[in-house]
């Protein structure tokens, strides 16, 4: 009885102390759930079919996750893995943004060429935008007033007003769009392009293109390198994007934008999350089913974590 | 480094913002903005008998993909105010140059799915001058090669490219003696004689040949006939199966007198595109294309798509409906097609061959797919499969 209490108490304390990066499983539908102190998986938690994109809630009390080939977003208690209930969330949802008022999510439904707007706490479809082919990339502007989805086959960055909901600019990007972020205060959009193999900087005020960065890497042809994920430092100083098949993350100076070092990770390399000061960066490795955690500072791969199959997004719980 | 069309994005960042949602710029603006009309010609031959009923050939094959790439293309255009029309005719062989000369007094972008000797008497019609013609259902690698046209690009891979693909991987199993059976078409025998080219073009043995002749129906007598025709074929690590209209070589699989992986028409097929292939987002194109004909796309809807796609994806890149302009930037280096196979497609610049990668697979599943690693190219490892510019006797596209 006592011992059985313990256990409860554990099960319960351990994840408010520890942070943890969640990571989804595209083909085995699930979450593998890393320890950040011990760089080990301590929970496997299933979901719905084909997990991709994931995000927790401001108070990190739930966390949303695209189960795209179940037509729906799935909200979890991260404490127990239990499903609370599904949100509508139009046809295979593939990547998603939670609006900084914690409310609104913005939904890629990559079938559908639709980016769907839901309200969480309603649980109702606010918006249904028209886009382009395969939407992707989902990213919000700091100030929220701008959501951003790329489309894969169309090859633009639709603006978003988010008062309106509707376009106000759409604009060309090298193929095959993957990912959006704001950064700089929500001055600059990044845009990243897999099949054109570039990273392309906008300004937000003109959506007018300030810079495109490529890559290359000794030995992989340039066609193997494709552009997806992307994330900041704290200080906004550096990106690392996620190079797909050419197994590396590029270190990028977000300043002059030019590329400063390749990091060798595991097999077509998706996405990634920090932890919460960012010294560490975990990759989710599509191919290789593992995730590749990354000293920051060093800018050196420090470990391996075996996860599941096609590991796609991550995301911190602090 | 890259060559980038930087200019052109920022003038077109420039052009594609509107103030409204895209659904009133249609109403607006539907009769400016810039226009682009296809034409989708089907002249192909009847299929040919054969002895199983199990795979009728569609009656939208190739089409279904070209209809596909025009809602893709259309789906962009509504930012940009571009808009897409696709007439699809369809003839008996004998009519195709009668189609195609009205197909081109209307638009020079004209599709075709034709046997090689009237894509030629098509290509060379006076009204064809400086058109745009795809060829997107003969794979023979004369039209790629001596009788190729400066008017006639492929989207369809080329029986060398096929064949290339296929060598690459024997090569790397190391499975490096084959025996050949033949059919008696001359789809069959263009094949095997590309695949032929191609043993020797990636050192490997070309052991002994067989060409079909049995006429037994197979579906009552693979097992005894089979067994008997393959004994003859001496040792071999593969065996390798000429029949492009899948006639026979459906009953060779598990009827050989050896035990043997059967490649080539069966079995491991190099083939441009399967239902098989999902990976790069081609889960995506083949559920679109599902929801639209109702079937599985094949080889031949996927170079239809990657015509009309080639034309969208210039019309968007250099913002213009202008042939000479949308002929330049899709003939040049800077031309990028996300063809869902992993790598940017672009077109072969001395015979307007449509570079791709070629998955090699079966019923089930992709088992590989080509150029596969190691197969290095000084210029792009896609131009390890097919003819590359030293092998083309092309001259058409010279001086360009």
């Amino acid at each position: 009885m006592h011992l059985r209490f313990a256990m409860i108490a554990c099960l319960f304390a351990a994840p408010l102390s520890a942070e943890e990066i969640w990571v989804t499983n595209e083909k085995d539908d699930t979450v593998s759930v890393i320890d950040v102190a011990s760089l080990e998986v301590i929970r496997t938690i299933a979901t719905g079919e084909r997990p991709r994109g994931i995000t927790f809630s401001h108070d990190y009390s739930r966390v949303y996750i695209c189960a795209s080939d179940s037509d729906t977003v799935q909200v979890m208690d991260p404490n127990t893995g239990e499903i609370l209930h599904d949100l509508p969330s139009g046809e295979d949802p593939e990547q998603f943004v939670l609006h900084p008022d914690d409310r609104h999510l913005y939904i890629a439904n990559e079938d559908d060429a639709i980016t769907t707007v839901v309200d969480v706490v309603e649980r109702r479809v606010v918006a249904q935008i028209d886009v382009g082919i395969e939407p992707e990339g989902m990213a919000v502007s700091p100030d929220g007033k701008i959501a951003i989805t790329t489309s894969e086959t169309t090859n633009m960055a639709h603006w978003i007003d988010t008062e309106t909901q509707s376009l106000f600019a759409n604009t060309l990007v090298d193929s095959r769009p993957r990912h959006a972020e704001f950064t700089k205060e929500g001055t600059e959009l990044w845009v990243s392009a897999e099949i054109g193999g570039t990273v392309s900087v906008f300004s937000v005020s003109d959506q007018a293109e300030l810079a495109k960065m490529s890559f290359a890497i000794t030995g992989i042809h340039e066609d193997r390198i494709q552009p997806v994920g992307f994330e900041f430092t704290e200080d906004e100083k550096t990106a690392f994007v996620a190079l797909g098949p050419a197994n590396h993350l590029a270190v990028v100076n977000a300043q002059t934008y030019e590329v400063e070092d390749y990091i060798l990770v595991g097999r077509r390399v998706w996405h990634m999350a920090f932890n919460s000061d960012k010294s560490l960066l975990f990759t989710t490795n599509g191919v290789s089913g593992d995730v590749t955690v990354v000293d920051v500072a060093k800018r050196k791969a420090i470990k391996t974590i075996k996860v599941g199959r096609f590991p796609w997004g991550a995301a911190l719980r602090p | 480094m890259r060559l980038r069309l930087r200019i052109w994005l920022v003038l077109l960042a420039g052009l594609v913002q509107f103030g409204a949602p895209p659904q009133a710029v249609a109403q607006t603006s539907a009769k400016e903005g810039l226009h682009l009309a296809v034409t989708y010609l089907s002249a192909r031959p009847a299929p040919p008998p054969t002895l199983s009923n199990l795979d009728p050939v569609p009656e939208d094959l190739g089409r279904a993909g070209a209809e596909l790439a025009r809602a893709d293309n259309a789906t962009t255009g509504r930012f940009l105010n571009h808009h897409y029309a696709l007439e699809t005719v369809t003839v008996s062989p004998e009519n195709g140059v009668e189609a195609a000369r009205s197909a081109l007094a209307m638009s020079p972008y004209l599709i075709i799915d034709a046997a090689p000797d009237l894509l030629l008497q098509i290509a060379d019609l006076p009204e064809a001058k400086g058109a745009m013609l795809f060829n997107v259902g003969a794979p023979d690698p004369a039209l790629r090669s001596a009788q190729c046209r400066s008017n006639l690009l492929h989207t369809a891979a080329s029986y060398a490219m096929r064949a290339d693909a296929l060598s690459q991987f024997l090569a790397s199993k190391r499975w490096g003696k084959t025996a050949l059976i033949a059919g008696p078409a001359p789809q069959d025998q263009a094949f095997a004689a590309a695949i032929a080219a191609s043993l020797a073009k990636f050192g490997l043995r070309a052991g002994k040949r067989a060409d079909w002749s049995a006429d037994a129906d197979m579906r009552r007598t693979a097992s005894q006939e089979v067994p008997l025709f393959t004994q003859a074929l001496g040792d071999h690590d593969v065996l390798i199966v000429a029949d492009e209209a899948n006639d026979f070589a459906r009953y060779v699989v598990y009827n050989t007198w050896l035990a043997r992986p059967v490649a080539g028409s069966v079995g491991l097929r190099p083939a441009a595109w399967g239902r098989v292939v999902e990976q790069w987002g081609a889960a995506q194109l083949q559920s679109r294309f599902r929801d639209l004909a109702g079937r599985d796309m094949q080889p031949r809807d996927y170079a239809a798509w990657a015509a009309m796609r080639s034309l969208g994806e210039a019309m968007t890149r250099v913002n213009s409906a202008e042939i000479e302009t949308l002929r330049a930037y899709i003939l040049s280096d800077t031309f990028e097609l996300a063809g869902f196979k992993g790598r940017p497609l672009s077109y072969r610049a001395w015979n307007g061959q449509l570079r791709q990668p070629i998955p090699l697979l079966h019923d089930d599943a992709v088992v590989a797919n080509a150029p596969l690693d190691g197969f290095l190219h000084q210029n792009n490892e896609l131009d390890s499969l097919g003819l590359d510019r030293p092998e083309s006797a092309c001259t058409a596209f010279e001086g360009e």
